[in-house]
This record gives structure tokens, sequence and C-alpha cells, in this order.
């Protein structure tokens, strides 16, 4: 049992001392090589690089494994990268998959309970406990942010409310009846609910019990989580996960709010350029490399998250040596991250290039517009086929039924001109994102 | 019996119209009467001129979106109450005009409309005797 008064949720790990999460890195780094080998894609790939799990006697020799990469999920797809048979896993994650095979995550029980205690240790980090109600409100199902903080604020021994996602006025009667005081949304939900709060009468600083929000799966600036902040009238903590590493509790603020720590005794950390794939001195921006120490179903070794980051520190007030990284600064590939949704320009284009009337220029812009992002899709029309606006306006609600049915997410259409937008030349500019999110 | 307008796709943004006014000039195209409604992001530019094919091909080869459209003009005399009576004779026969804009014309009225039915459209326009314009009286 966790003493209630104990900041740290599991102090043994917590405040391990540099040397000493190095040791258990490498002691578990060594162990999760070797389960690789049960990997029918890891045991292929290390024999065509001459690998074996021997050569790993230092930590530094992480940097002589291979990486791993989303396509390797995909062309795996769907059990290929498993390091045990499918009868010793329990639940199985999976990304939407729009643009090609789905990406599987597959979890045993070990698994499920090691996730559970990093998504605790995180909450129980920024001051919750088991007398506190922690609603969730964010989707459940296949995506990982649902049953994912829901084990971990169970494990805390928090009361947890599923409220997932949507039906805002329920949610805020939920807020108010429960009594809930830790609540986790992605931020631009968030600013949703207070609208209705505003709109409803609802006052969330006397109203309700509301002190604790995490918040997270979707960029998101300094600015905006002050915002939140002084809207609800509580603290508002930046939360990292992808379901390749399992899901939320990868990496998350303390009360200091100066960065995310990323738990090492969990993952080794590399921060690299994204071209050279060579190593970045701390403080400079690279691409986000992890690789897992604990997982049993599917360890992935040194993973390219393509989120890019940087190092701000080894140390912290709060007692944790765990690594500290920025806030995500953006990609260092071309996916977009909309209201948590995640979406690649690519399934974009395919979608508009079903429509004979558009010609093949096509430009995406990100902006926000109070609180809410949103997205506006303009395309170049190929020929004038009419010269009836209804039908005009019916090829761009076509358009946009399409895209959503595509992406889950309603972008703006705008009809242009042809050659108004700028030309591809080579890596075409697709993207303008005028979100102000990455300062 | 139908006459071709030159449809042209303009965004609403300033600089758009003059672009294809002014291609329209330097072919020496002379503009008859036109029409634009006021829309949120785009507007279709509506021109009868007196020689559509060439204005068209102009701006296709141009890349300026644009289409040959086939739209009626009848003449009606200048004065109260023609066009009614003219208007009532085609909507008698059922058909719907999607759009109409008038001028005038060598001191007569002209109306110029698109119909979802041409061939019906045109039947009433012979049978009632209306006097129809056709582009070589441009």
């Amino acid at each position: 049992m966790v003493d209630n008064k104990s900041p740290y949720f599991n102090p043994e790990r917590e405040t391990l001392t540099r040397e000493g999460i190095e040791a258990l890195q490498l002691e578990r780094l060594q162990a999760t090589v070797k389960h690789c080998m049960n990997s029918p894609f890891y045991k292929k790939r290390f024999e065509e690089m001459g690998l074996k799990p021997e050569d790993i006697k230092s930590l530094d020799d992480v940097r002589k494994l291979p990486f791993t990469t989303k396509q390797d999920l995909r062309d795996t797809y769907p059990f290929g990268i498993a390091s045990v048979p499918l009868r010793k896993c329990v639940r199985l994650h999976s990304s939407s998959g729009t643009t090609g095979n789905p990406t599987v995550i597959l979890h045993t029980q070990k698994d499920l309970d090691e996730w559970a205690n990093q998504v605790a240790r995180n909450l129980w980090m920024v001051g919750l406990r088991p007398d506190d109600v922690f609603q969730n409100s964010s989707g459940y199902g296949m995506f990982t942010g649902g049953l994912g903080f829901q084990y971990g604020a169970e494990k805390l021994g928090m009361l947890t409310v599923p409220a997932a996602a949507g039906n805002t006025l329920r949610q805020i009667k939920f807020i108010k009846d429960f009594g809930t005081t830790a609540l986790h949304a992605v931020p631009s939900y968030v600013t949703r609910i207070y609208e209705v709060m505003q709109q409803t009468g609802v006052d969330p600083r006397k109203d309700t019990k509301l002190r604790v929000l995490a918040i997270g799966a979707e960029p998101h600036s300094e600015e905006q989580r002050k915002r939140i902040e002084a809207m609800l009238g509580v603290k508002a903590y930046n939360s990292f996960g992808m379901s390749e590493m399992c899901g939320p509790g990868v990496g998350f603020e303390c009360c200091e709010q100066n960065g995310l720590h990323f738990w090492e005794d969990y993952y080794i950390v590399e921060i690299v350029d994204p071209e050279t794939l060579e190593p970045v001195p701390d403080g400079e921006i690279g691409e986000l490399v992890l690789t897992t120490l604990q997982r049993e179903a599917m360890p992935l070794l040194r993973y390219r998250t393509r989120d890019l980051t940087r190092v701000l520190g080894r140390t912290c007030p709060c007692g944790r040596n765990h690594i500290r990284l920025d806030r995500m600064r953006g990609r260092s590939d071309d996916m977009i991250v909309l209201r948590g949704v995640n979406i690649f320009p690519i399934q974009i284009e395919k979608i508009l290039m079903q429509f004979p009337e558009l010609a093949n220029n096509y430009l995406i812009t990100l902006t926000t517009d109070n609180d809410n992002d949103n997205m506006t899709v303009e395309v170049e029309l190929e020929e004038l086929f009419t010269d009836d606006y209804q039908r005009l306006l019916d090829l761009e609600k076509n358009i946009k039924r399409a895209l959503k049915d595509e992406i889950l997410l309603t972008p703006h259409v705008k009809l242009v001109a042809k050659g108004t937008l700028p030309v591809s030349e080579g890596k075409a500019v697709r993207v303008v994102d005028k979100r102000k999110v990455y300062q | 019996m139908t006459i071709k307008q030159l449809s042209i796709f303009i965004e609403n943004k300033s600089g758009t119209l003059i672009k294809v006014l002014e291609m329209l000039s330097k072919a020496n195209i002379q503009i008859i009467a036109s029409t634009v409604a006021d829309t949120k992001d785009y507007g279709i530019y509506r021109v009868l001129c007196d020689n559509p094919v060439q204005a068209y091909m102009l701006l296709k080869d141009e890349g300026i979106n644009a289409q040959l459209t086939d739209v009626f003009a009848i003449s009606i005399d200048d004065m109260p109450g023609t066009a009614a009576i003219a208007i009532n004779k085609i909507s008698a026969s059922g058909v719907n005009i999607l759009y109409l804009y008038s001028f005038l014309w060598k001191e007569k009225g002209v109306l110029v409309f698109r119909t979802d039915n041409n061939e019906k459209a045109q039947e009433a326009i012979i049978l009632n005797k209306l006097r129809f314009l056709t582009e070589i009286d441009f």
C-alpha cells in the first residue's frame, strides 16, 4: 500500500539516481533484446545485420540496434512483431489504419499491469490520491486514452468515471454530481466543456470541485494551457503517450510544469537528427526515439515516434531524475494531429483524387479560431462543369462528407480557381499550420 | 435557338475580375452584357459577348475555369409589362428558369435566361411567337 503522504507512487523507482537508472536500463535492455529474438521480425533483422544479443554490452550499444518504424508495424500486420505467442496476450489496441494496414499493439496481462502502474505514477505525481474522483472524457475503444487512464486511475484507487468523449451537458452534470476533482480530455474538448458551462450558467470554480486536469493527445501551447487553467481554476498537466509504447503514461509533467518526465525504467529515450539519425546534444530539437524496457508482448527497439522535442534536463526539484523533455514541437513527418485525431495529408489527397471535378493541387490550412482547432481544405476546380451555384455547393458538400468518412473530422472545404494554389515543386507545401501551438 | 454564354469561375478576392477582363480586352472581345452574384468565397461571372467560342478558347489556354453555357435571349419591347408577358409564356409551359438578367440592346429589352428544360422552352418560344436573338444578332 502506498503512503498517501508520500509524493511518490513508487519511491524506489522514481527517485533513482542517474547511475541507478542506467544500471537498471542496461539490465533491462539486455533482457529485452534477448526476448526480441522470439519475434520473427526482429530475429530476421538481427540476422541480416549480423547482430547478436550478446553484442549489447553497454547502454551506448543501444545505437547498434536497428530502428523500428510505423511502416514496420504495418508491414508485419497483424502479429508479425510480437515476441510472445498470441495465447499469452490478453488485449489488442489498434490505430485507425487509414493510411494502409492498421498498426496492432498486443499486451500481456503483465504489460497491462505495468501500463496501469505508469499511469497511476503520473496521476500520483500531480497530487491525485485515492480520495479523488477521476473523470475520463477521452474516447474509449481502440483509442488508448480511454482504457489507459481508466486502469491507471483505478490502480491509484480513485473513483473513476469512464465518461468517454461527447455529450458535453452530461459531462458537466457528472462533474457536478459526482464531485469530479480530476479530468482527462484533449485540450480542445476542455475548451468546449468550458463554453457549455458558460452557456448553462455553471461556474467551474464555485459549482465544481475540479482541481487537476490531464491534457494531451493533441498539440497545445503553453498559452493554451494557461488559459485552460485560468478558465476552470485548475492545474493542467501535459500528458504524452502513444499506443506503440502502451498508450498514455509514457511521459507526464510533474508539479513543476517544466517538461515531461519520461520514465526511464520503462524506456530508453534518444533524441536524434531525423535526417542523419545521429544523436543531437541536450537542448537541441530532434526526433524522439524510444526503446521499451518492460514490455512482454511486443517490445519495440528504437521506435521512431516522429515527434520532435528536446531534452530539458535530467534532474528536477521534484526529486525525480527521470529525463525531462519539452512539450512536443512538431513532427518529423507530415502527420497532422487535430483534436486528438492523427491525419496524414495522403489520406486527404486520396479522397480528393476521387473527384474528377478537381485539379491536383490542394492546400490544408490549420487554424485556431476561438480556441477551437480547425482544418480548411482548399481545392482547385479542374473544369467549370456547371454554371449552377447549387451544383458547386453540392460538390463542396460531397467532398466534405467523403473527407469526414476518411479522417473522422469535418473540415471546411473551399473551391478555388485553377492555378491559384502553390504549385508542387518536389516536396509540395500541402499543409500550413497557423495554430498557436508550437510557440 | 439558344446562344452561348461564357461562365467564368472567379474567386471572391480583389484582382480576379480584372484579370479576366484584361484577357478579354486584349483579344478584342466585346462584352454585351455581364453579371455576377455576390457569394462568400467565389462567384460565377456570366458574360454575353460577340465571340464566345473564341473567348472561351482563350480563357482555357490561360488556365481559367470557364464554361460555355446555352442560354436563351428574348427580345421584348422597352415598355412596362412586356417582361411579365414573355416570362409568363415560358413558365406556363412548365419550364423552370434558373437565372435571368436583362439589358437594353438597340432600343429593345433583352431577357437572358437559363432553363432546366431547353427543349420545352424552345417549343414555348416558337408557339408563342416570342422574338429570340441568335449569335448573329450581336
